[in-house]
């Protein structure tokens, strides 16, 4: 197979996540959005990688792995506390920052 | 080896800064007071004895003596010295000076003797003070010590005028004296600085060699010598910052009589005659000095002429003398000032103490409150007739020479305005000292107040007002709340303290006055006079005691009666009265000048500069206040916003680059 599948794959999902993103009210599914779209970003890494014959996209692959697994925890832990204070997750009603 | 009049003048000078320093630091020894002043006292004589030796040696000696340590080095040579220069002019006030430090404070145990003991350590800590800035300036071997000291007994006459600070009036005038001579010091120390710029030493020797070899630059002179000037005629009272001097009266009397009397205020003198070699090459700031002070010295006699309070009459003829002295050196004959300066400084002591003797005795400073005190006080008014005498220039008595040489240098130095003008002069002089003479210690007893305090007295004294000299019957107004009046005035003679040093006083202007009349060897200060014309001096002593005969016509026989010649001269009396308007229009020029001034930039500073901060600020603020709805708080906005960021760099990057 040549580039364009990987690369095709690793656009819809990036999109996916995107849309993710931008649309769901709740924090953990922003969250997921985000995590989307970072595995995307992979695929392309790996997908070069292997087109090319350079192995620092695995490498980096490996590092973004690993970055995107204390990301999520991190992310949860801060989406937990503030169910506790605020008592909701949605994201529109986390607006202190609006001036 | 004793014989050494340097080392004798460095310790003439330092005995008084030891006896301030341990006043100052030795707390308990100042609460006490007596000892205090005891010892401020001894380290006086000691400084005195000093003095005469240094001054008896360097009298018949060839060369000054200059005993000069290092002060500002700078690489090659020191910028400024600090000792000694002793000469024959130094010494000469150096004795003055710690002669009458001596006598007064001598005589201040008896006056300030109900004073609080702890006041009075700290009386004798600021005279002490004051006898060593004054010695430091009369040696001083360059303008910069002298300008040091200058500004140090300033200091000292601030805090002895406001000696007695709970009075508001005395603080007042405490505060306007510092005020005033600090308005012409600012003066003296641009011209000291030019002068370094100019001369590039401020020592006075050299500066005398150099102005010899005509090695200094004339020009630009002017402005130095003029600016020195103005230091002088602020320390000096010429007109127009006499004003300080006659509020400078609310000190105790044996201040006026040390400081604004006989030493201090004749420091301006002083640095005229110390420099009068500068201001013989600018002849054009020389006019200015004599026209100035034979203005300054009939302003003042007219002013003293209407003056009720003894001491303020005393204050406007030192004024008076003062331009005297000022007239002599601007005829550029500064040793006959300097001889004036000498005499004075004897007899005008001896009139302030021979006053405060008297205000001591009736409680009042007051001359309708006074009046056959002679009967009551016969060796305070003998002394005080030879003070007059010796004022007046009558042969024989102290200042009788000294005016006879500045009248013969001003006529000289072909100055006929200063010369008429200070003709003139001598006649008020003699008449207004006689007026106060006949007034005190002639006529009838006043209803005076049973001897009061004499400063509790004072406060009940101050200005003459117009309404208090027309109606002399109401003088009952300035007797002192709470001492009760009695018929009977209960004058009396002061004690030793006082007597003693009044008996020296007057001695002393007597021989001098008695030696320089018959030119009896040693008494030559002053260069050889000008050949005065023949007529001058029996005119001048024929001046004097037409004074005299006009005071004794008023107001001892009452020939004349004073309301009517008070009417015949109506227009300058009520002039006179009001000072001549002169302190109204330092009022008016503070208030509508510095006040004005001072509105201005307080309006800019308000309107212009905090307003333009104001402005920006608001800016600002309006600014966020539009910009805040953009700041939605919701995350999927800023991730927009990201991603709109990320099109717009795109597309820069696109186009752009």
């Amino acid at each position: 197979m040549g580039l364009q599948p990987y690369v095709l794959l690793s656009a819809t999902i990036f999109c996916i996540g995107l849309f993710g993103v931008t649309t769901r009210r709740n924090t953990i599914g922003i969250l997921l959005g985000v995590e989307l779209m970072m595995n995307a970003v992979n695929i392309n890494l790996v997908a070069f990688a292997r087109y090319t014959g350079v192995a620092a996209g695995m490498i980096f692959t490996v590092f973004t792995i690993c970055i995107t697994v204390t990301e999520a925890a991190l992310g949860l832990a801060i989406v937990i506390l503030l169910f506790r204070v605020r008592r909701t997750v949605m994201a529109d009603h986390l607006d202190l920052l609006k001036g | 080896m004793m014989a050494n009049s340097g080392t004798l003048a460095l310790v003439a000078w330092l005995l008084p800064a030891l006896s301030f320093l341990v006043l100052a630091i030795v707390y308990p020894l100042r609460r006490l007071g007596k000892p205090a002043a005891w010892f401020s006292v001894l380290c006086a004589a000691g400084a005195f004895a000093s003095a005469v030796m240094a001054w008896r040696i360097q009298s018949v000696a060839a060369h000054p003596v200059h005993l000069v340590w290092p002060w500002l080095p700078s690489a090659g040579k020191t910028i400024a010295d600090v000792g000694v220069l002793v000469d024959a002019q130094s010494t000469i006030m150096l004795c003055l000076v710690s002669l009458v430090a001596l006598l007064v404070q001598f005589y201040s145990l008896g006056y300030l003797h109900d004073e609080p003991m702890p006041a009075l350590g700290r009386y004798y800590a600021y005279q002490s003070l004051f006898a060593f800035s004054m010695m430091g300036l009369a040696l001083a071997p360059n303008l910069l010590q002298l300008f040091m000291c200058w500004e140090l007994v300033g200091l000292c006459s601030y805090l002895l005028i406001g000696f007695w600070y709970q009075r508001p009036s005395a603080a007042r005038a405490a505060v306007k004296a510092f005020w005033i001579t600090k308005a012409g010091d600012v003066g003296m120390l641009i011209g000291i600085v030019m002068l370094y710029r100019t001369a590039g030493t401020w020592d006075v020797t050299e500066l005398h060699s150099l102005a010899a070899t005509n090695a200094i630059p004339l020009a630009g002179l002017s402005i130095i010598t003029f600016c020195l000037y103005l230091g002088a005629m602020g320390k000096s009272a010429q007109f127009p910052f006499h004003v300080w001097l006659p509020d400078a009266m609310e000190g105790p009397t044996p201040v006026s009589a040390l400081i604004h009397a006989a030493t201090m205020v004749t420091a301006g003198v002083y640095l005229l005659v110390r420099t009068d070699f500068l201001f013989a090459l600018t002849p054009n700031v020389l006019l200015i000095v004599a026209w100035i002070g034979a203005f300054t010295a009939l302003l003042a006699a007219v002013l003293a002429c209407v003056q009720d309070d003894i001491k303020r009459v005393l204050a406007y003829s030192t004024v008076s003398q003062l331009g005297y002295m000022m007239t002599a050196i601007g005829a550029g004959v500064a040793g006959a000032g300097f001889l004036h300066l000498l005499t004075h400084g004897l007899f005008k002591a001896l009139l302030f103490l021979g006053a405060g003797s008297v205000i001591h005795a009736v409680g009042s400073n007051d001359l309708p409150n006074m009046g056959g005190l002679a009967k009551r006080m016969p060796q305070t008014a003998t002394v005080f007739i030879v003070g007059t005498l010796s004022l007046a220039g009558i042969p024989f008595f102290g200042g009788y020479v000294s005016k006879e040489e500045i009248l013969g240098a001003v006529y000289g130095a072909h100055l006929t305005g200063p010369f008429a003008l200070l003709m003139l002069v001598a006649g008020l002089t003699a008449f207004y000292m006689f007026r106060v003479v006949f007034l005190a210690f002639f006529g009838t007893p006043a209803r005076v107040a049973v001897a009061a305090p004499a400063h509790a007295a004072h406060a009940a004294a101050p200005h003459a007002t117009p309404s208090r000299v027309a109606h002399a019957a109401l003088h009952n107004e300035a007797v002192v709340e709470g001492a009760h009046v009695n018929e009977v005035p209960h004058a009396h003679e002061p004690p030793m303290t006082m007597l003693l040093p009044l008996w020296i006083l007057a001695i002393g202007a007597m021989v001098v006055g008695v030696m320089s009349t018959l030119h009896l060897g040693g008494f030559s200060v002053a260069e050889p006079a000008e050949v005065a014309p023949g007529w001058l001096t029996p005119s001048a002593v024929g001046v004097a005691l037409a004074g005299i005969a006009l005071a004794w016509a008023t107001y001892q026989t009452r020939v004349i009666n004073p309301v009517s010649l008070a009417n015949a001269f109506a227009p300058i009396r009520a002039a006179a009265l009001r000072k001549f308007w002169i302190d109204d229009i330092f009022e008016a020029l503070y208030g509508v000048i510095l006040l004005g001034f001072s509105r201005i930039v307080g309006w800019t500073d308000r309107y212009i500069v905090d307003g333009l901060l104001n402005l920006v600020s608001d800016w600002t603020v309006q600014a966020g206040d539009e910009l805040r709805g953009i700041q939605t708080g919701k995350p999927q906005d800023y991730v927009y916003g990201i991603g709109a960021g990320v099109l717009v760099l795109i597309l820069l990057m696109r186009l752009v680059f």
